[in-house]
Parts: C-alpha cells; sequence; structure tokens
C-alpha cells in the first residue's frame, strides 16, 4: 500500500480502471505508445501495467532525449571541450551518458573543464563572469527545452557576448512519430502523447496521426488518473472507430501551444535536413539547426568537430528497445553488464529512460505495492 | 528532462522586464520570463518553470496539483535541486541583473 495515500481519489483510481477493463475488448491486443520518456517513468513507478488487463500492452516511445541521442554528436561536443579554454557546460542528464571515450563526467575526472548548468541561461552566465573562457552549451531535448535555447542564443546576440556557443542536438518529436509509424516491425494503435512538449507546440501538430494515419492521440498528464483516463478515452475512440486528437491534460496544455515559445524556436533555429537517432537510424527534417544569423554562436560552426558516426556497443540493444521492438529486460546486457550504477547504454542513464525505469521499479517490483490493490 | 516545475511569481525583478522572482518549495530564483511575453504574468500568478524559464501559467490549484504529481513521481527533491541549481554562484537569487 506503499503509494495508496498519495493518490488522488483512490476511488476514481478505482473505477477508471474498471472503465479500462469494461473498454478492452478480449479478442483484441491493443499496442499503445506512450511518447514521452516521463511517461515511461510514471508508467514504472506507479504499476499502471499492473492495473490494465494483459491485452493491453505499452509500448515505450522515442521521448527520452538523452536517449536517443547518438554517441557521435556526444563524441563530438567532448572534443570541442578539449580546446584550451574551452568550458562543456551541460544538463545534469547529460553526465553519465557515455561516449566512446567516456562520459562528460569522465572527462572531468580527467582534467575537463565540464560543468552542470540547471539552466542554458545560467551557462550563458558563465561566458558574462569568465570572459577569458568559452563556454559552449551543450543542448539537448525536445520542443520542450528548445525554446528556452532559443531565447538564450536570443540573449547573447542581444548582449554582445562572444565567448559563448551552443552545440545544438535539440531535436522534434513529429517526425520521429512519423519514423515509428513508418517502421514495418512496429504495429501500434494508438498513442499516448506527450504533455510538456504539447505546452510548447499545442495540439495541433498531431491532427495528421488521427486523420492520415487514423490512430487515435491523446495528450496526457503524469499522474495515475491522468494516464488511466487518457487509456479510456483511447479505447473509447477505438471502440467507436473513431480517430482525434484530444487533449486529457487541459489544466497544462494549451490547444494552441505557446506561441511565443515557436516564435522564438523559429527565430533561432531551422530544420535539418536530416539527423541521426540512437535505434530509429536518420530520420529527415528531425532535428534544429542554428540559423545563419546566429553563426557566431554555433558551436558546430566555430569548432572543428570529427563527425564520426559510432555504433553503440555490439553486445547492446539499445536500438530495438527504443523501437519498442525488445523490452528492456530482453537486452542481453540488461541488470548484468548495464546497470543504473554502471550504464553501456544510454537508456540506462535518464530516469525517463525505459531501461533505468524498468529497473528501478519492475525489477524490485516485490518490494512495491502496485496499485492493483487499490483498483 | 521532463520535468515542469510549479512556482509563484513573488515580483518582476525591476529593469529587466523579462526575469522574476518565483518561489518554489520555499527555495526563491530568479527565471526567465521570456516565453510568456504574451501575457507576461503578475506577481502572484502561478507559472510552470523548465531549465530556468516559466513556460505557461497556471492556476493556483493546477500548480498545486502539478506539486502533488511531482511528489508522486519522487521528483520534489531534484526540482528542488535544479531550482536551487538555477542562478550558479548565486545562492541568494538576489543579485542585481545583468
Amino acid at each position: 500500500m506503499r503509494f495508496v495515500d498519495e493518490f488522488r481519489d483512490p476511488e476514481i483510481i478505482a473505477k477508471t480502471s474498471e472503465e479500462v477493463r469494461r473498454l478492452a475488448d478480449p479478442k483484441r491486443h491493443y499496442r499503445l505508445m506512450e511518447v514521452c520518456g516521463g511517461h515511461t517513468h510514471a508508467i514504472y513507478r506507479f504499476g499502471i501495467k499492473d492495473v490494465l488487463p494483459s491485452n493491453i500492452e505499452l509500448i515505450h516511445g522515442p521521448g527520452c532525449p538523452v536517449c536517443v541521442l547518438p554517441m557521435g554528436r556526444i563524441d563530438d561536443g567532448l572534443s570541442i571541450a578539449k580546446n584550451e579554454n574551452v568550458v562543456f557546460a551541460a544538463f545534469g542528464d547529460m553526465m553519465r551518458v557515455p561516449g566512446t571515450t567516456g562520459s562528460p563526467l569522465e572527462h572531468k575526472a580527467r582534467g575537463g573543464d565540464i560543468r552542470i548548468v540547471y539552466s542554458p541561461s545560467d551557462a550563458l552566465k558563465l561566458a558574462r563572469t569568465n570572459p577569458d573562457k568559452h563556454i559552449m552549451f551543450f543542448a539537448i531535448g525536445f520542443e520542450t527545452t528548445a525554446p528556452s535555447t532559443a531565447l538564450t542564443l536570443m540573449r547573447a546576440k542581444a548582449e554582445g557576448i562572444r565567448n559563448f556557443s551552443v552545440f545544438c542536438n535539440h531535436v522534434t518529436i513529429i517526425p520521429a512519430i512519423r519514423a515509428i509509424l513508418d517502421s514495418p516491425d512496429m504495429r501500434l494503435d494508438a498513442f499516448i502523447g506527450p504533455g510538456h512538449v504539447s505546452t510548447v507546440i499545442g495540439c495541433r501538430p498531431y491532427e495528421w496521426i488521427a486523420i492520415n494515419e487514423h490512430k487515435p492521440i491523446v495528450v496526457s498528464g503524469f499522474e495515475p488518473l491522468d494516464m488511466l483516463q487518457s487509456i479510456v478515452m483511447i479505447l473509447r475512440q477505438l471502440r467507436d472507430g473513431q480517430s482525434k486528437v484530444e487533449n486529457q491534460y487541459k489544466r497544462v496544455v494549451p490547444w494552441e501551444g505557446n506561441r511565443a515559445a515557436l516564435r522564438a524556436m523559429a527565430e533561432v533555429f531551422q530544420l535539418r535536413p536530416y539527423f541521426e537517432w540512437r535505434g530509429l537510424g536518420f530520420i529527415s527534417q528531425s532535428a534544429l539547426r542554428i540559423r545563419d544569423e546566429y553563426a557566431q554562436w554555433d558551436a558546430e560552426q566555430l569548432f572543428q568537430v570529427p563527425g564520426v558516426r559510432v555504433t553503440d556497443p555490439r553486445a547492446a540493444q539499445c536500438g530495438e528497445v527504443l523501437k519498442g521492438v525488445l523490452k528492456p529486460a530482453q537486452c542481453k546486457l540488461f541488470g548484468r553488464e548495464c546497470t543504473p550504477e554502471h550504464p553501456i547504454g544510454a537508456l540506462m542513464v535518464s530516469s525517463e529512460g525505459s531501461c533505468a525505469a524498468y529497473h528501478s521499479y519492475e525489477h524490485r517490483k516485490e518490494q512495491l505495492t502496485s496499485i492493483q490493490t487499490v483498483a | 528532462m521532463c520535468l515542469a516545475i510549479p512556482g509563484k511569481l513573488v515580483e518582476l525583478i525591476a529593469g529587466s522586464p523579462n526575469l522574476g522572482t518565483v518561489e518554489v518549495v520555499g527555495v526563491r530564483r530568479k527565471v526567465d520570463l521570456g516565453l510568456l511575453q504574451d501575457d507576461l504574468p503578475k506577481p502572484g500568478d502561478w507559472v510552470l518553470i523548465h531549465v530556468g524559464f516559466a513556460m505557461s501559467k497556471i492556476s493556483e490549484e493546477d500548480a498545486l496539483d502539478q506539486m502533488r504529481t511531482l511528489s508522486m513521481l519522487g521528483e520534489i527533491e531534484q526540482a528542488a535541486q535544479e531550482v536551487r541549481g538555477y542562478g550558479l554562484e548565486d545562492p541568494g537569487g538576489h543579485e542585481k541583473p545583468n
């Protein structure tokens, strides 16, 4: 009963779980993909799978920005950090992600000037306060984070700060969903749509999924009740033969998104022709580069990088797990060579990575009481 | 990565139209309000914060909901650590705006 007291309205959760079971046609098998890594984490944390009937399968999507970043990009960023007086600044999530020559943290231990920042504006602040150094911000994230990087670059330009640059790895969620739908080994019935990405892009960009691909998508919050309600909304659509975009997370996500954030992104970024995603390969127009007007702050323009494509460690099956073809525990390295303490693949690093989430919760499930006791 | 942290806007920073002081779980820090420039929050309003930038205005009720979500996800301490981290060597969060 560990989590029971934390739940809002356990009776409503029980009713919603019952509604899920009532709506799920026992003759069907449902494959629902949660796009966002935050949802993956929440699903394991709360034991959501345990209250679902066995014919509803949750497939973990590509929405963990640390996890989808190919190793070659980490190597490129760390190679810039080897230049004299260059500081490599990144979010804490990046610090333990392995590159070919070790993680940023290991580079720091070897003397590299690697610093954790919690905001891109703090990386800019480092540039203001360290005029003798060049601060390179290693930017990652989907549309949730990209507007903050964009505004930071606009401020750097307005203030004429020249010892600051961004190594841009921002990616966009829609092309990744399209790539998954185009993948021949992936059959999905519906999507649980990302919550916080949608505060920026709104709900309209998902309409093609409903209209052209005939798949329901429900933008969802992160609590157990949110996710169960989203699954009910999906099952109702599937039962009625509908495919619509619905917004379960109205308390946070406006249908139209955040226009100021979209304007900032459009001012600073443009789409790359293609970008490599770990596990998904090259996806056209799936990532952002810095516009030429901001070239003076673009680390890829300022520094030479190896730009080498690096394959994942041979035994690791991150790609298959990322695509949802394998479950985390089906990877040969899971829980043996690859653990949260000693991650080999990025999926084991971030708490939003499906391997780390699975390892933290599912793996020691006997210690936890799932919400099944409530439902 | 996906953390969105609710905070209450305490004051706008004079002379810096895009900065405000927010209070999150008892910690006060400056955040950037530039992404809300179309509809700037006023002191007393609640906002959702991500990597040091306010991303959306929300109601107090929804802010408390969001706080509970973080608590349920076991991420309150991580959120507090992130917010404490804003501003780097500026532990008070009250230095003069640049």
